[in-house]
């Protein structure tokens, strides 16, 4: 094992204990590895959008393919900056207005067409004898499940009656639903519990018995 | 000026968008407006978390500048960002330690300091759900009752030892969990919410694009 080897393991050993460390309580260790996640964090998300599209969609298109209107988009972007200046923020609205109009216009339509159209076919075409019995149950559980869901968030009147009946109806669906995603993140969050575990008991012991061996 | 202007921009902006729809993307000029404009909005967006970055870097230099309390782990938080961010601008011909590519500075803080700690902070999070479902999952109501033999079901299903557990009771039960539980109640909710946020996403760009809403200019 190479000493950069060694580095690489014990400090990913060291962040990983440090923040580990807080089950126990605050301390300076942990406060100080939360702070350079924090950090690399932000300045992980600036190299890739720097990369990503700074460069590769604004950049390179404009010097390399005769792209020039691109500064267009560049000087909204830079627009956004005037924010610093309380007596020029208003500026920046002007670059918000423009992606805020964009996406409202992209999202008018695509929403409707591409997420509710599909979502109701799929529901309602899925009722049919042709799969069997097994299926048809299912189908009904589904197409019972997404109407009361939607009733339950319906607020614009009182649910009472039979809305509140079927309102009713999609709490228990939504509890089921809320339970099966609860199950999933807690076995999500204790399979990487497992990865460092296993890390700190592979890797990082079995370098320091590497290094006494 | 400060507010009519962006309103018409907001409302040209989705107009040409929303007529945009209607045309063939390779035949008519409207139809190949759409890709075009849609990177520009990925340029501007790109420029708003660049933006993000860099208010971070204000905040945290007039921390450390002030000494105000807890200064030194700020001046970690602005010497990391900078660790990341240096590198990652400068032009990878200079060095291969420069960039984004592998075995640049930026892949290996990525690959043994941050990725590593993000790992840590989600798997403790198993620790604080485990102790916020040991108060919250009381059998208290039918509710709560479904809630919590559910979550225990999927919980059990999703690793090889509670599913031979579950199939040791009945074989049909882990076959049952998947076909009824999560393809059925919990996919019919996930429908009713993805067809419920898609109808109010739908009615708020009407909102954004007729000047109604106008809470993104700090209003």
């Amino acid at each position: 094992m190479s000493l950069i080897e060694y580095t690489q393991i014990w400090l990913e050993a060291f962040v990983t204990l440090s923040l580990f460390s807080f089950l126990y309580k605050d301390n300076p260790c942990y406060k100080i590895t939360e702070h350079v996640f924090a950090g690399l964090s932000a300045g992980y998300y600036f190299g890739l959008i720097w990369h990503a599209v700074i460069l590769q969609q604004m950049i390179d298109p404009m010097f390399d393919n005769g792209k020039w209107w691109l500064f267009i988009p560049g000087i909204l972007g830079v627009l956004m900056f005037s924010r610093f200046s309380q007596k020029y923020s208003w500026i920046s609205r002007l670059s918000l207005a423009f992606v805020m109009g964009n996406t409202a216009g992209i999202f008018l339509l695509s929403e409707l067409h591409g997420k509710v159209l599909p979502q109701m076919q799929s529901t309602m075409l899925s009722l049919g004898f042709e799969n069997g019995l097994g299926s048809f149950v299912l189908a009904v559980i589904v197409v019972a499940g997404v109407i009361s869901t939607l009733t339950y968030f319906y607020f614009s009147r009182e649910h009472k009656g039979l809305l509140g009946g079927v309102a009713r109806v999609g709490i228990w669906f939504i509890m089921i639903s809320f339970g099966a995603h609860f199950g999933y993140t807690v076995m999500a969050r204790i399979s990487l519990l497992i990865g460092r575990v296993q890390f700190l008991y592979f890797d990082w012991i079995g370098s320091i018995i590497n290094l006494f061996s | 000026m400060k507010t009519t202007v962006p309103i018409i921009a907001a409302f040209l902006s989705g107009f040409v968008m929303l007529l945009a729809f209607f045309f063939n993307p390779e035949t008519s000029a409207l139809g190949k407006l759409e890709p075009e404009v849609l990177s520009w909005v990925t340029i501007v967006g790109g420029f708003t978390l660049l933006l993000g970055v860099v208010s971070i870097v204000r905040v945290n230099y007039s921390s450390v500048k002030r000494k105000s309390s807890g200064w030194g782990y700020k001046l970690a938080t602005l010497i990391s960002i900078f660790a990341m961010a240096i590198p990652a601008i400068v032009p990878v011909r200079w060095s291969s330690l420069f960039g984004t590519g592998t075995g640049s500075i930026y892949d290996w803080l990525f690959n043994y300091i941050d990725s590593p700690m993000m790992s840590t902070m989600f798997a403790m999070l198993a620790f604080y759900i485990a102790s916020a479902a040991f108060r919250a999952f009381r059998a208290r109501s039918a509710e709560a009752t479904l809630l919590l033999v559910t979550a225990t079901l999927v919980m059990l299903w999703r690793v090889p030892m509670g599913e031979a557990f579950l199939s040791g009771i009945h074989p049909d039960i882990p076959d049952l969990i998947n076909t009824y539980i999560m393809n059925g109640a919990n996919m019919a909710v996930q429908r009713g919410i993805i067809i419920g946020a898609a109808l109010g996403a739908a009615a708020m760009s009407l909102r954004i694009m007729l000047g109604i809403e106008r809470t993104y200019m700090g209003k």
